[in-house]
């Protein structure tokens, strides 16, 4: 064990807390955060089955080119039910409400979150809505695409529209209220001696993504309230012929859809800086680069929406304005992306499936990124545009980019959730089938795209089908990869290798308590002795005595002492070396 | 590779100190709570002003030719209203903390009764508009960006008589907690502002 993580683990003896309920605490209003981190990630799981299902008979259709399957009108509401699921009820409140519920206060040494009713409250708010947009297959479900433009949405059924728009609207307003909590538990929670910049770069992530989808979701929310009384009164917000204008509509949306691309991609960016630190056995490459860039492309997400609207008549000004804007996102991804690769860079990998799965995500999102960037260019956007090009591509960050990463998220932190290590041999079965299966899905669909194959139509040129068919087997093998998932992840749940409290060594706060933790997490505010991603820098020769806490006054506990100061106080610095006389620091 | 004996250390000594303050007070973060959800809120107010802006800009006459044009005495008198409440509440957060209940009684009333003339002034508005919610784009614009901020202007006015309900208790509200009073007071102002952007988009440019 290296030296950082003996000091750090030694300044916090495991929690000795009072024992977590039984079973039957998951179907209750329980407001603790690890409770309800459970809850989402495992009610947000079976709606990505639930997507997945709708997935895979998409793809069914599509193995040939004649509309055979399913007929067009189901074929239209099982890829627009099959997105919405995706998007609100699976990526979104996962990374956010599951594992952000989790690991924030763990990280930052905190009891709870700020808020642990409305945290309990955003929760369930989820099932309701999402069994709503499912029970909308009864009725006619909404068939219009996700993104629900109207005027096509003004004539699509109305039972169909409107149960879309309200579970939306709940799914939003769930957000909203996980963003109000996380903002300010990372705001006024952390561990004294925690400054910003001592924070694991998954609560930054957070910290970055909460306020995106504090800004951004009530647009929507907004837009959803005008759509609503288009659909039910008549009245012609997005109505040409009322008067009204649809393009307003496409700007609201987008307004926020763009940046829930984001909302989507950052709270896996964070989980993948923490699992690649730990599994290379290395300090993060560039801590504050990759700090900063979370709040770069928080700020920038929020100004590029309109190249969603590139052929929907936007002035050439505004075209060439968002078209720059877009392109300069890839700026602050791409210095996450190499310091991702320079902290693998000569590092101890250790090929454990978390790990394995954070490099499937890398390789995967780089792909995503670049078609990105390639259809952020308004000319080849022109021809590109609602063609399968865009669906690999966006296929390629949010199933590559942000799937692949929550799986390395499950991977990580499953031996601290259920106090219990997944089987690795049955991780990377998991891994190479979602691999594999991945790339045959979606890669051809690049090339469908480039050859002028339209998105969103059950029907195709038959010059299309061997590149169907290809895309369907893989999207099959994709299917049937979650399934050594699901077993794994249930059989190690119960009997599973125990876990110990930190079988990974790692150095955040949440491997320095039990595993699964109890409730309030700590015994006392834990201490900082080490930086979050201080490994392999034990190489001290000299034992010495660290004074870690100042007893008087406890708010300099992780700070002068700290080993990872790059300039420790001259009084209680842990090297002799730097040591001197007088203190600087009071 | 060496090893830290935590015995030389003061490590120990945190132990103990911990199992002592184990069960120390949830640190009171609700003003801050209240302060980042109005962000949000004035991000779905936000949104709809744009919405109204942009309408206002694709359509060639604004607004569009055959609306009656609005009356501005009545809607003048309720801004006004509205605005000097954001004052009168203020007193009752003063008394608050003079440890005054009978203050905050009477200012917090004072501040309901012109939240109340206030949305009675929009309903009398309302109903004696000539046009609909469906006449044309101004005209849905307008109802659903007032109507929205009078939802608001109701819920603050709610949170007000909550509080006057709850301040019969003695000593529920002191001057050293009164959460309730000066949330209902931010989330006034709040509504206060909104009003003082959509009066001036509505009714002046």
């Amino acid at each position: 064990m290296t030296q950082a993580a003996q000091i750090q683990e030694q300044a916090n003896l495991p929690a000795h807390g009072q024992e977590p309920g039984d079973w039957k605490r998951y179907f209750s209003f329980s407001s603790d955060h690890k409770v309800i981190g459970i809850q989402y990630l495992v009610t947000t799981f079976f709606f990505y089955l639930v997507g997945g299902v709708l997935a895979t008979m998409v793809r069914t259709e599509l193995a040939t080119p004649e509309s055979d399957f399913v007929s067009r009108e189901v074929y239209n509401s099982l890829f627009t039910v099959h997105a919405t699921v995706m998007i609100f009820l699976w990526i979104v409140p996962a990374g956010t409400g599951g594992f952000g519920n989790y690991l924030v206060p763990l990280m930052i040494g905190a009891r709870d979150m700020a808020f642990p009713k409305l945290n309990a409250l955003a929760f369930w708010i989820i099932p309701p809505a999402g069994i709503m947009l499912l029970s909308s297959f009864f009725v006619g479900a909404p068939g219009a695409g996700w993104t629900n433009y109207p005027p096509l949405s003004l004539i699509s059924g109305k039972a169909g529209e409107m149960i879309w728009i309200l579970s939306v609207l709940l799914l939003g307003t769930s957000s909203i209220l996980a963003a109000i909590n996380f903002l300010v538990t990372i705001w006024k929670m952390r561990v004294p001696g925690m400054g910003w910049n001592q924070m694991p770069l998954f609560c930054w992530a957070m910290f970055a993504t909460s306020i995106l989808a504090l800004i951004a979701t009530p647009v929507l929310a907004g837009a959803l309230i005008l759509l609503s009384f288009d659909v039910l009164i008549g009245t012609a917000f997005f109505n040409p012929t009322g008067g009204g204008d649809p393009i307003v509509y496409q700007h609201l949306f987008w307004f926020y859809s763009h940046p829930a691309v984001y909302i989507m991609i950052l709270p896996v960016f964070g989980m993948i800086s923490d699992i690649i630190s730990v599994h290379a056995r290395k300090p993060i490459f560039g801590y504050k680069a990759i700090a900063y860039s979370s709040l770069a492309i928080c700020g920038l997400g929020l100004i590029v929406w309109v190249h969603h609207m590139f052929t929907s008549g936007t002035p050439p000004w505004m075209r060439m304005f968002f078209m720059i804007t877009t392109m300069i996102i890839a700026v602050p991804t791409g210095i996450k992306i190499f310091s991702w690769l320079a902290t693998l860079w000569g590092g101890k990998l250790d090929g454990s499936s978390a790990l394995l799965f954070a490099m499937g995500f890398i390789s995967l999102f780089v792909i995503g990124g670049i078609s990105g960037v390639m259809v952020a260019s308004v000319p080849f956007d022109i021809h590109v545009h609602d063609t399968y090009f865009v669906v690999a591509h966006l296929h390629y960050v949010l199933f590559g980019g942000s799937v692949f990463g929550l799986y390395a998220g499950f991977y990580h932190w499953f031996p601290k959730i259920t106090g219990r290590m997944m089987d690795e041999t049955w991780g990377k079965v998991h891994f190479w089938l979602s691999f594999v299966g991945f790339n045959l899905a979606f890669m051809p669909m690049h090339k469908l795209g480039l050859e002028g194959m339209n998105r969103r139509i059950a029907e195709y040129d038959p010059k299309f089908a061997t590149l169907n068919l290809i895309c369907t087997i893989g999207a099959f093998l994709l299917a049937i990869s979650t399934i050594p998932f699901i077993v794994n992840a249930a059989w190690s749940w119960l009997r599973g290798e125990p876990a110990g409290d930190n079988p990974w060594r790692g150095l955040t706060l949440e491997w320095m308590t039990t595993s699964p933790p109890p409730v309030e997490n700590f015994d006392a505010d834990p201490i900082l002795a080490t930086g979050p991603y201080d490994y392999g820098m034990g190489s001290r020769s000299t034992e010495v005595d660290v004074p870690f806490s100042d007893a008087d006054d406890p708010a300099l506990s992780a700070g002068p002492s700290s080993t990872l100061r790059a300039k420790p106080d001259p009084v209680v610095a842990a090297d002799p070396s730097d040591r001197g006389t007088e203190s600087h620091n009071r | 590779m060496t090893t830290i004996d935590p015995a030389k250390t003061s490590l120990n000594y945190h132990h103990e100190q911990a199992a002592e303050t184990h069960h120390h007070e949830h640190p009171d973060l609700r003003i801050p709570g209240v302060i980042v959800f109005l962000a949000a809120e004035s991000m779905i107010f936000l949104g709809l002003f744009m919405a109204y802006i942009a309408f206002r800009a694709v359509t060639p006459d604004w607004p569009p030719e055959g609306t009656p044009k609005l009356e501005l005495l009545l809607p003048g008198i309720n801004t006004a209203i509205l605005i000097s409440s954001s004052f009168v509440i203020h007193n009752a957060d003063t008394a608050i903390k003079k440890n005054d209940v009978k203050g905050l009684r009477l200012w917090f009333g004072v501040t309901a009764l012109m939240g109340a003339v206030f949305l009675v002034g929009q309903l009398y508005e309302y109903f004696h508009l000539e046009f609909g919610l469906k006449t044309n784009i101004f005209a849905s614009t307008f109802y659903v960006l007032t109507g929205f901020h009078g939802l608001h202007v109701c819920f603050g006015l709610i949170l007000i008589l909550a509080v006057l309900w709850r301040s019969r208790k003695p000593n529920h509200y002191n001057s050293e907690k009164h959460f309730g009073v000066e949330a209902a007071e931010i989330y006034w102002h709040f509504v206060d502002v909104i009003w003082i952007i959509l009066f001036l988009l509505l009714y002046i440019l």
